[in-house]
């Protein structure tokens, strides 16, 4: 089945914020922000912009007519600084101007003067100093200080990972339109319409139900655009609310990567304990989290992490804390994965440091340790159709681990400038919103009288093919040709109270209520049908494939006519529908509770080669067994997977997001900032479907797949520490992501 | 300022008056709203802009991809631009269905793009492997695939085309029976000679204080906006500056002479066979398409890949001010930072290059953050001759380390008469660390980029003579 956006997509003729034609006199906005980490506004003088030809004005806090305040979880950050700034790239000013250049040059005629106070960027150094977002979180299980005493081995070590810039192709940008009554409609390309919503109304000071939010299509979120959409939304809003014109905003890419937070940085120590057989018996971590200059998201990253501080393993004693760094650095943001990544790496070097401590394979300690069924997580949740040893199991024996690594051992033998390594990663990651309320979707479906179906709902299309899905399950229970349903833009006067497209939840609250209101209109359809056909009580009533079935027999009775007949008896065929995923809590006095409704399980099994001349590698193949429970949309399901893994492994490698030491970011652009490219990508990348393994908890026993998958990038990271090893087989590992070539060849050949 | 400036559109003949400085990119956008063309970057780092590039060559169509980030409309004239728009059937065609049913596209957002390049691969072959038809997307970056859908759907429509044999054809036709490209792809040669007939090239314009611009691909990253307001002089087209010619013992190449032109020359293929692998590494196919071999050398680069390579094949630049001519040695060119042995109205007419002779052997080294589609962090190139294992003459370059695009000339001149040891490649590793000067910056720490010059120097070695003890030299 081929989904309307994929077809427009291969044609050019989707449209995405800056294609929509532009209502005439549509004002371009550009944002002037801090060239500095830390300090006061001294003065700002704008005489010279206002000078210039095209400019229209220049909007700045004091323009704002309610609160200057566009936090999400906590109210700590400003729409434009007023008197202080934080970070190099937070915005000041908006200049705009009747077309982009002009808007340009106003902003670089804008003389600003501060006053400049010592930045922070280092977390650890933020924690010395008290700069906590929020209290220590901690989340424990059984007693590790009483079982260290019984550990034959106990490691401990410091474990770093970077930042990552996400890179959606399609940068951040949003146009909005005065409409009657002073009100506005925003175009957006945000993953969460109900966010830019409720902050423009906090913003511009009116009613939520005057500010219509509408998403078409996103060229990609990533985590990017779920909290990070809404300045440039609300700026765009409060603009044109007061020149009375539509204004848009589309932001360049340097200015994109300037000012927008990325994937949050971890500075983590650990401690592991285990017994002579490689059975796990403590571990305890320590993660400083480098949130940036506002909460942001943070603090909902911050417990994703600890959620997955043991990633697909039992340990029976665990001691998980997280500290949220407040640091002077743009805010870090959401990304794929949401702090469980970078949970999930500290994890696997402990395990990489005691495998080669006590002279075994890694896999062997992973093998040991992965969850059972009925295991226990540290925050309380017990695992149910738990597939950790399944998953990794099928990968060994359908990937043959055992012979690739006699494979690349004789080719080790043999080979004096290149050596490979393999790794196994397994993965499990939980799927809910950690914040329980979030659990919920709505979907509003209208059938028209020609039989054809737009279905509405919460959850916006980015690329992760939940349109796919939700026409695929709409068509499955009107039992019609997909062809006949069309997905709706996003809309947040079509669907109100939207929860942020995220946590890889998407298709599941979306999909399940899609089914819900598919059925309402169902049910009324099939009692239209029973008095059309006579039907007594005792008659089986069904639509299959476009025709109504009286009793396992197709009668001639079609979906148009049924429609058609249903409509001139005055029967509704509009329904809406709400759904919240059931029996999930999460107690934060505890720091217990069922938080998901399952997990997602899997498996990969990496190989590269390292060039110990010039200190570069090659991902030679990333192999895959992954749980995907009863797929809804194998194509969507599989892009997803082999899209995340790539991802991962450009997060383990080749991006580094570097700042200099005044803040500046210096990979402020495709030429400095590198993605994988089609060559980078592993020649090699298979996904295979675990067979037979529904979940009673996913629409039609699917599962939840936008983020897991990314996590088996981290087995790049050590596919290649491992081909590093051989060269220098008794030097001490570094766990430092991403292992850049540079990080390679300097371990390989400096002499300390 | 504006020019009247007329052209293909897809299946439209323009005339547009206009400012020549305007991005095809934007003309197409804003102008035109064909919004399939779509902004990624506008440095010509992701490829949502390329878009296909028709010029009629010896009564032929050839086509090539450009990222119209970065293309001045003053260079289609005469020409037939095509976006994804001018691709499109009213059914989807195989190439576009495959990108659906392989999970090639997701968000959309980079698939013109893609679908643009590869249809550029499949009119410019009249066979295909799918290496070299995934190597064309070397300028393509996607986020959401991780590319393997991508390849299944150029494996597939390889398959489909080929349908079983490679016979000679002609590819526009061959494409056109398989519904990949339109119809009226086949009436374009008869309409672009009309069409050039009546242009000619009017753009020309000679006055002192101009741009000088070629391929553009570096000066429409740093200030598209401001050669909006000034006064241009877009040479790529200069048929006069495109010739690339042997004359006794040296190659002369034009100055609008592009990379690709370059490395897909008869004689430069003849007589620099070795250039061609590593000028893969050299920017993406649409950068090649338009960067110049002059533009590389005045951009003045540290780590432009072709000064190093130029460095290394004693190369000398050609300066024109009307008719004033001088030549300048390559190694002498660069003074500092950015600054040239070059007057402001002076243009590179053309590059010489001497044939080596046959005894030598050439190897260039680059490492980037990623293989392809980036900047060097330390480059390095050779030429050397060894005779009864003595090195007659060696030289050699190194980018990256240094303000300038940097000849090793006392690396260059010990190494010359030295016995080929690799005790002797390990001394010329001090005395190249001697010569440079290398920045931390975000290419790498300065410490970084020192070994790694000392790396490519042993890799220069033990690539070119197997013959060399590898453990002594690694010491």
């Amino acid at each position: 089945m081929r989904s309307y956006d994929s077809v427009q997509h291969v044609r050019g003729e989707s449209k995405f914020v800056d294609d929509i034609a532009a209502p005439e006199g549509t004002l371009f906005g550009y944002v002037f922000y801090s060239p500095i980490a830390h300090g006061k506004i001294k003065s700002i003088d704008f005489n010279e912009t206002l000078k210039v030809s095209g400019i229209h004005a220049v909007i700045t806090a004091k323009d704002i007519p309610g609160e200057n305040q566009i936090g999400g979880i906590i109210l700590d950050e400003e729409l434009f600084a007023s008197n202080e700034v934080h970070y190099v790239g937070q915005p000041i000013a908006l200049v705009i101007a009747s077309d982009r250049v002009a808007s340009h040059k106003g902003v670089k005629k804008i003389k600003a003067e501060f006053e400049k106070l010592k930045p922070v960027f280092d977390p650890r150094e933020a924690f010395e100093k008290g700069n906590l977002i929020v209290p220590p979180r901690i989340f424990s299980l059984g007693d590790v200080d009483s079982v260290w005493q019984q550990c034959d081995y106990l490691i401990e070590g410091k474990v770093e990972s970077g930042s990552q810039e996400h890179l959606y192709l399609e940068t951040q940008g949003a146009l909005a339109v005065p409409i009657e009554g002073g009100g506005v409609k925003i175009i957006s390309s945000t993953q969460g319409p109900t966010a830019v919503q409720k902050i423009a109304a906090r913003v511009l000071n009116m009613p939520m139900n005057k500010i219509e939010v509408d998403v078409p299509r996103l060229g990609g979120g990533f985590g990017g655009k779920e909290d990070q959409a809404t300045a440039w939304a609300v700026m765009a809003a409060l603009a044109a609310l007061k020149l009375n014109q539509p204004v848009k905003i589309i932001l360049p890419r340097q200015e994109d990567m300037r000012m927008t937070g990325k994937r949050h940085p971890y500075s983590s120590d650990y401690k592991i304990g285990l017994n002579k057989d490689g059975k796990i018996l403590a571990y305890q971590s320590w993660y400083y989290q480098n949130a940036g200059a506002s909460a942001d998201l943070s603090t909902a990253i911050l417990e994703r992490t600890l959620f997955h501080s043991t990633n697909s393993y039992f340990i029976p004693n665990v001691k998980a804390t997280a500290y949220c760094c407040r640091t002077n650095l743009p805010p870090f943001t959401a990304f794929r994965g949401f702090g469980g990544p970078q949970a999930m790496f500290v994890i696997e070097s402990a395990i990489h440091k005691a495998a080669h401590v006590m002279g075994v394979d890694p896999s062997f300690i992973q093998k040991k340790n992965l969850l059972k069924e009925g295991d226990e997580f540290p925050y309380g949740q017990k695992t149910e159709n738990c597939r950790a040893v399944k998953c990794f199991e099928e990968n060994e024996k359908r990937f043959d681990f055992q012979s690739q690594s006699v494979r690349v051992k004789k080719f080790n033998d043999e080979s004096k400038l290149y050596k490979k390594g393999i790794a196994l990663m397994p993965v499990c990651f939980g799927i809910s919103f950690t914040t329980t309320f979030l659990n919920q979707a709505s979907a509003l479906v209208h059938v028209y009288t020609d039989g054809s179906v737009n279905i509405s709902t919460a959850a916006v299309e980015m690329g992760q093919g939940v349109n796919a899905k939700l026409m695929s399950v709409a068509s499955r229970i009107f039992s019609i040709n997909p062809d006949r349903i069309r997905i709706d833009t996003t809309n947040t006067s079509r669907v109100a109270n939207t929860s942020p497209t995220a946590a890889s939840k998407g298709a599941d609250l979306n999909g399940y209520a899609t089914i819900d209101a598919c059925n309402l209109i169902l049910e009324r359809l099939k009692k239209v049908a029973r008095e059309l056909l006579s039907a007594d009580e005792s008659s089986t009533i069904e639509i299959k494939d476009e025709f109504v079935h009286m009793n396992n027999t197709k009668t001639d009775v079609d979906w148009v006519k049924l429609i058609n007949h249903a409509y001139v008896n005055r029967i509704s065929l509009s329904a809406q529908a709400h759904h919240s995923t059931p029996n999930i809590y999460f107690d934060r006095t505890k720091m217990k509770g069922d938080a998901f409704a399952y997990h997602v399980y899997g498996t990969a099994l990496v190989e590269a080669t390292v060039d110990y001349l010039r200190g570069t590698y090659v991902i030679d193949s990333v192999k895959v067994v992954h749980d995907f429970g009863t797929s809804i949309h194998p194509v969507t399901d599989r892009g997803q997977a082999e899209g995340g893994i790539v991802q991962g492994l450009g997060w383990m490698t080749l991006e580094e997001i570097i700042y200099n030491d005044e803040g500046k970011l210096l990979t402020d652009a495709l030429s400095t900032y590198k993605v994988p490219d089609i060559h980078f990508a592993p020649k090699e990348l298979e996904v295979h479907f675990l067979e037979d393994v529904p979940n009673p908890y996913g629409p039609f026993q699917s599962k939840a797949i936008g983020e897991p998958p990314f996590m088996y990038g981290i087995g790049g990271y050590f596919a290649i520490i491992n081909a590093m090893k051989e060269f220098k087989p008794d030097k001490e590992i570094i766990y430092n992501a991403p292992i850049t070539n540079e990080k390679v060849l300097m371990w390989l050949h400096s002499n300390d | 300022m504006e020019k009247l400036i007329s052209f293909y559109c897809n299946n439209e003949l323009l005339s547009v008056q206009i400012n020549p400085a305007i991005t095809l990119l934007d003309f197409l956008r804003n102008h035109k709203k064909l919004t399939g063309t779509k902004e990624g970057c506008r440095e010509g780092d992701c490829g949502a802009c390329t878009v296909m590039l028709g010029s009629l060559i010896k009564g032929k169509v050839k086509f090539k991809t450009v990222n119209s980030c970065l293309m001045p409309i003053a260079d289609v004239s005469g020409k037939h631009v095509v976006s994804i728009e001018g691709l499109n059937n009213n059914e989807l065609n195989f190439l576009q269905s495959q990108f659906i049913d392989e999970g090639g596209t997701q968000c959309g957002f980079c698939t013109p793009g893609f679908i643009v390049s590869l249809t550029n691969y499949f009119v410019n072959h009249i066979s295909y492997n799918v290496e070299d038809a995934i190597a064309s997307l070397d300028g393509n970056i996607c986020r959401c695939t991780g590319y393997v859908g991508i390849k299944r759907a150029v494996q597939n429509t390889i398959n489909y085309l080929d349908g079983g044999n490679s016979t000679n054809h002609n590819p526009v036709n061959h494409l056109i029976t398989k519904k990949i490209l339109p119809p009226y792809f086949s009436e374009l040669p008869k309409k672009l000679k009309q069409l050039q007939n009546k242009t000619g090239s009017s753009l020309k314009q000679k006055g002192n204080k101009l741009n000088i611009v070629s391929g553009g691909t570096d000066i429409f990253v740093q200030k598209w906006e401001s050669l909006l307001e000034e006064d241009n002089y877009f040479v790529s087209d200069d048929t006069g500056l495109k010739l690339i010619s042997k004359k006794q013992n040296k190659i002369f190449i034009g100055g609008a002479v592009t990379v690709e032109e370059f490395l897909e020359s008869k004689i430069i293929q003849k007589y620099f066979p070795f250039l061609k692998e590593h000028l893969r590494l050299f920017g993406s196919l649409p950068i090649r398409n338009r960067a110049t071999i002059a533009g590389n050398i005045v951009n003045a680069s540290p780590i432009g890949d072709m000064t190093n390579i130029l460095l290394a094949l004693s190369a000398n630049v050609h300066l024109k001010d009307k008719n004033k001519k001088r030549v300048v040695p390559l190694n002498k060119f660069y003074l500092g930072y950015k600054t040239l042995n070059k007057k402001k109205n002076e243009l590179v007419e053309q590059v010489s290059i001497p044939i080596p002779g046959k005894n030598f052997l050439f190897n260039y080294e680059k490492v980037s953050r990623r293989t392809y589609l980036d900047i060097a962090s330390v480059n390095s190139s050779i030429l050397i001759a060894v005779q009864n294992g003595k090195i007659k003459e060696a030289l050699i370059s190194a980018g990256g380390v240094a303000p300038i695009p940097l000849f090793l000339k006392s690396t260059s001149k010990f190494l010359s008469g030295k016995e080929l040891s690799s005790s002797t490649v390990n001394h010329s590793i001090e005395i190249a660390k001697s010569e440079i000067s290398p920045i931390s910056d975000a290419r790498g720490s300065k410490e970084y980029k020192t070994l790694l010059l000392g790396q490519l120097i042993k890799a220069h070695f033990i690539k070119l003579f197997p013959e060399l003890n590898v453990d002594e030299v690694l010491k």
